[in-house]
């Protein structure tokens, strides 16, 4: 250790040191030179210009103020992209023709059975291999296997084993979720920290008292992890779904409205797509926000 | 990974050893693969006693602590515990998705009360933390917390593993303080893994030093309590151990 302020070798101040010399007494440290001081502003004191939620808004708000004065001065034209305002008149034709919430309702259903299903199989999966050895050696070597099949390359087979109707949507929502849930619950119980278990048994805890409670909240956060995964998969099937044959729905209206190239019609059907994953992304956070509390991670500035 | 607990870890029949005792463990082996970390250990505490066990670092201190818990059971040899036992680790092992009253109440039998943690807790003097989550307590606290879990119990047997390790100096003496405290309470028999010889002098009524997996040297700390660090009847048997543990210059040096 090397401590470079040594304290400088001051000599005894006895009567054999002449006195002419710079005494050393009043000033400790003669060489040190007191270096500027600046204050640490607190942050209740830091200026707020805007509040968060504003600053927030204006890079969107911007972006499209510059799409509607591209549309407005003809650079955009309405094949290739209608203007917002467009949009903006179609989004309110279509709700008030009742035709886009009866879209969004069976979309949402299908996206809500392929949830359950695909969320039912994946957890149960995942506890089967992840509690027990037996049940890895027989799912795990299955299901990871099984994985590196692009779940979307599967349509062809569907339709063929299920038909066009709903089965093969919701089966390929399920599926995309169930992988995404397997994943990461499983990893999250392998995950487990080996001492809490240990101090669970030492406690006197039964194999099933364990599981309950500390494996099974100790994969709490893999399993919310592998949740807001399998939500966003769900929504990507949900899109890949229901460009086959669909006769209703979200990606039936895109469909219809491809072949009349309504760019608006679209662009709407991609709002709405983006509204409800992101809603089902607020609903994720939280349910984090109140299972997770006990976590002590990092929020944010 | 699930053990059954609350029965003794015992494989042969009991030898029927004279006097009572907490603890009696005869020819205990353990290995990891094929290397014996524990060797033919024979062991006995007697009830109530503070028993501090030293030893170097890796010697096989936690390995029979953690027989002695009922943790680790692929063992070879006799070894007799109380049902009713308890542990605390060097790290507090709180759960930290349960808050400190669930935490010290986890794995008691029946359905017991917020108020049965909160008298454990009063006891370690961490009442007003009780419902707090683990990850806001300090490392005293916590420590204090679980061992709170361990005394809720009320075990015949207390195995504590460097409880003391992870904390501050200051910390530390308070919670050796609180161990005295507690065990001078309870009367249970205690068995302190520790490499600080001056903490077992300190604390222990008798302290074992164990080596080549085996209990290498057993030694009674007959002093009245409270004892303090400075006394020169410590020297002698301070020296003794430092010299047992493999460290000649007793004043100075310290096991790591
Ligand atoms: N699970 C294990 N697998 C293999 N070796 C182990 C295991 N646990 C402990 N050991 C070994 O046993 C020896 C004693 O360990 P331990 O009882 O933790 O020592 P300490 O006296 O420091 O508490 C060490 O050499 C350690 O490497
Ligand atoms: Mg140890």
């Amino acid at each position: 250790m090397s401590i470079s302020k040594a304290p400088p070798d001051i000599s005894p101040v006895s009567a054999d040191v002449p006195p002419d010399v710079p005494s050393a007494v009043p000033s400790a440290v003669p060489t040190a030179i007191a270096p500027e001081l600046r204050p640490v502003v607190p942050v209740s004191a830091r200026r707020r210009p805007l509040p968060r939620w504003l600053r927030r808004t204006t890079g969107p708000l911007l972006l499209l103020a510059a799409w509607q004065l591209l549309s407005a001065t003809g650079v955009l034209r309405p094949e290739v992209l209608a203007s917002p305002g467009t949009i903006a008149g179609t989004a309110a034709d279509l709700v008030s023709s009742g035709q886009l919430p009866s879209a969004m309702a069976v979309s949402l259903q299908r996206v809500v059975f392929g949830l359950l299903l695909g969320g039912a199989a994946g957890i149960t999966l995942a506890l089967l291999s992840g509690l027990s050895r037996l049940g890895e050696d027989l799912v795990d070597a299955s299901v990871q296997m099984l994985r590196a099949v692009p779940f979307v390359g599967l349509i062809p087979l569907f339709i063929i084993w299920l038909g066009i109707g709903e089965a093969p949507k919701v089966t390929l929502i399920a599926l995309g979720v169930a992988f995404h849930l397997y994943l990461n619950v499983y990893a999250g119980i392998r995950g487990v920290d080996e001492q809490l278990i240990e101090a669970g048994a030492s406690l006197g805890l039964s194999r099933r008292a364990l599981v309950r409670h500390v494996v099974l909240p100790g994969a709490l956060p893999g399993a919310m992890t592998g949740l807001r995964y399998s939500l966003a998969t769900a929504w990507l099937a949900l899109v890949f779904g229901e460009q086959i044959n669909a006769s209703d729905g979200i990606g039936f209206l895109m469909t219809q409205a491809r072949d009349f190239l309504r760019t608006d019609v679209i662009v709407v059907c991609l709002v709405v797509y983006a509204f409800l994953g992101l809603t089902a992304d607020i609903v994720v956070r939280a349910l984090e926000r109140l299972l997770l509390q006990w976590r002590p991670n990092f929020t944010g500035r | 990974m699930a053990t059954e607990l609350h029965r003794p870890v015992s494989h042969d029949v009991p030898p029927a050893a004279g006097g009572p005792a907490a603890v009696r463990v005869a020819g205990l082996t353990r290995a990891f693969g094929g290397r014996p970390v524990i060797d033919g250990l024979d062991l006995t505490l007697r009830p109530g006693e503070f028993t501090a066990l030293l030893g170097r670092s890796g010697c096989g201190k936690s390995t029979l602590l953690r027989v002695l818990a009922g943790l680790d059971r692929e063992i070879a040899g006799t070894v007799l515990v109380p049902e009713r036992r308890a542990v605390a680790f060097q790290a507090p092992r709180l759960m930290p998705w349960k808050r400190v009253w669930r935490n010290v109440l986890l794995g008691l039998p029946g359905r017991p009360g917020r108020a049965i943690a909160e008298a454990a807790l009063e006891e370690v003097g961490l009442r007003e933390r009780s419902g707090a989550w683990p990850k806001t307590l300090s490392g005293g606290e916590a420590q204090r917390a679980s061992l709170a879990r361990a005394l809720v119990r009320e075990p015949d047997l207390l195995l504590l593993d460097e409880p003391f390790g992870a904390l501050d100096a200051l910390t530390r003496i308070k919670a050796q303080r609180l161990v005295a405290e507690l065990w001078q309470r309870r009367g249970c028999a205690v068995l302190l893994v520790t490499h600080d010889v001056d903490e077992a002098l300190l604390l222990a009524d008798r302290a074992l030093v164990m080596r080549d997996g085996v209990i290498a040297h057993d030694t009674p700390v007959a002093l009245p309590r409270p004892r303090d660090a400075g006394d020169p009847r410590l020297t002698a048997l301070r020296s003794r151990l430092l010299a047992e543990l493999g460290v000649d210059t007793p004043a100075s040096a310290e096991t790591a």
